[in-house]
């Protein structure tokens, strides 16, 4: 138990890997582990590094926890290089995952920010409309994990795809397209990214600024919502040291 | 022999479980005032080392007193209080505060942050300023960024310390490979991890030869062998900093790890080894030969 949840750390094994396109698919044994709400993440043993590295879950399929990774660094690479017969550490599941109960979902997602909606579409029953953006068509490839969803490429837009109604939206991606989505669908559920050292509340090193304060993405978020502001924070410190 | 967190390295309302697994719970640093912290990005790793620049967010003394403090003595677990601040005035401030709090086991004065600006005074003017504020036991953190922590060391035992915490991160910086910018939002941080193990362990060897103070040693322990080196070099106690950020659980196995190291040398407690290393050394196999 960590902070009042099912959080636990076990070393799990690795079940095999799969490329798409830049991404690195990392698939684990589940072990005793919860796969959480979707949004929530885990963290996930870099070896060789010193500080784990924050993955939101992408697949639960039975018995199975499913990362999708970009390397974009020391850490990432070393858990895209990752082979079955090794075994790493995981700690999860961590943060607050999305409000699963909406009425009409659209999954919004740029780039690696896709990772953690194939989890999400499965838990709000599958058929949801899902739009996603890349930077290129080998980035694109990722896509492949939600066949039915609507894709662009750059130089255009993920949110130029976006409706009129949008209805609810629940998105993941680089911090320009989640401040669009703010200005366009104020409602949005959106799933922020921050450096983070621990993943459960210890080092203070992922905050992020809201309502003018720091406050801990790892606590607090991942998935902030509209007018969630410090107050209504329960039972953390968060407005503690806000004031 | 005692295992606690370093400050700055676990928040106990967010892992009470954490918290109870230790034999004392030291806070992030108490300052007068309410502070915000630094801007982000906050943390950076290296390959050898971790990088912080949090800047001492914490609500300042008085909505900690009203707000954290009875949530921490709930816990029941030992609660060590660090203390920061800009001043001596700002460091007696807050050991006043904390002299009236019965749940305050004791006082560990942060006189070492490498991520803010530091008070004028020096730490033994520092220590002597709390030391007339407060009856508690008073632990004076040093900083291994000095050419002679022992004599550091002297200095604030003299101004009446209780004991030491040795030791505090070094000034590090990290540049973005790419913009080769640093990767903190304010340039340099406070350096940490395995690879603070050697600095830590020559700190508290000088301090344990040079005064009586009981001393808690941290720096980069990672495993049972870390905390047996502190304790041979001459540390009462062993907090754990880096490696809770990477696994939780590190008290229960650090503790499990001690044991056995201690059991592998026909041990069977910390305190037959404390100080083994403060001895001539030892006799190398093949030297004498």
């Amino acid at each position: 138990m960590l902070a009042g949840r099912p959080a636990r750390r076990e070393l799990l094994a690795v079940k095999g890997t799969a490329q798409m396109g830049p991404y690195t698919l990392l698939r684990l044994e589940r072990g005793g582990m919860e796969p959480g709400i979707p949004g929530q993440f885990f963290m996930l043993e870099a070896p060789g590094r010193i500080l784990p590295r924050p993955m939101s879950l992408c697949l639960a399929p039975p018995g199975e926890l499913a990362f999708l990774i970009d390397p974009i660094g020391a850490g990432t690479r070393a858990l895209c290089g990752l082979r079955p017969g090794d075994a790493i550490h995981v700690l999860g599941p961590l943060g607050n995952g999305f409000d699963l109960d909406v009425e009409r979902p659209l999954l919004v997602a740029g780039g690696i920010g896709i990772a953690p909606l194939p989890y999400l579409a499965e838990r709000l029953g599958g058929d949801v409309p899902v739009l996603l953006g890349f930077r290129s068509d080998v980035h694109a490839e990722a896509a492949r994990l939600l066949p039915d969803a609507e894709v662009v490429v750059e130089p255009r837009l993920v949110t130029e795809l976006l409706p009129d109604d949008p209805g609810d939206v629940l998105a993941c991606g680089p911090e320009p397209m989640l401040e669009a989505l703010r200005e366009l669908a104020p409602s949005s559920q959106l799933a922020w990214e921050a450096p983070m050292a621990c993943g459960y509340g210890a080092c203070y090193g992922c905050v992020v600024e809201l309502s003018e304060s720091y406050v801990r993405l790892c606590t607090y978020g991942p998935v902030l919502r509209e007018g969630q502001t410090l107050d209504t924070s329960a039972g953390d410190d968060e407005r503690a040291t806000s004031e | 022999m005692p295992l606690l967190n370093a400050s700055g390295c676990l928040d106990a309302l967010t892992a009470p479980e954490v918290a109870r697994s230790l034999d004392a719970f030291v806070t992030k640093t108490v300052t007068p005032l309410p502070r915000e912290g630094n801007p982000p990005p906050r943390i950076a790793e290296t390959d050898d080392w971790m990088l912080n620049s949090i800047g001492l967010q914490n609500p300042g003394i008085d909505a900690w007193a009203e707000d954290s403090y009875p949530r921490l003595v709930e816990l029941d677990a030992e609660l060590w209080v660090s203390v920061g601040g800009f001043s001596a005035h700002d460091y007696a401030l807050v050991c006043e505060r904390l002299d009236d709090l019965k749940g305050v086991a004791a006082i560990e004065l942060n006189l070492s942050c490498p991520n803010v600006d530091e008070a004028p005074e020096t730490a033994a003017e520092l220590t002597a300023g709390a030391r007339a504020a407060t009856a508690k036991p008073l632990y004076a953190k040093l900083s291994p960024q000095t050419s002679d922590i022992a004599e550091a060391a002297r200095a604030v035992e003299a101004a009446g310390a209780d004991g030491l915490s040795l030791v505090n991160t070094l000034r590090g910086l990290a540049l973005d490979p790419h913009t080769l910018r640093p990767r903190l939002a304010l340039g340099a941080g406070g350096a940490s991890g395995p690879a603070l193990r050697p600095i830590a362990l020559a700190c508290v060897h000088a301090c344990a030869r040079a005064v009586e103070l009981p001393i808690v040693g941290m720096g980069g322990v990672a495993a049972g062998r870390d905390a047996l080196d502190l304790v041979a070099a001459g540390a009462t106690a062993v907090a754990l900093g880096t490696i809770l950020f990477a696994d939780p659980h590190a008290p229960a196995r650090i503790r499990a790890e001690l044991e056995s190291e201690l059991r592998a040398r026909g041990h069977s407690s910390a305190a037959e080894i404390r100080g083994i290393a403060l001895g001539s050394a030892a006799p190398a196999e093949a030297s004498s030969k």
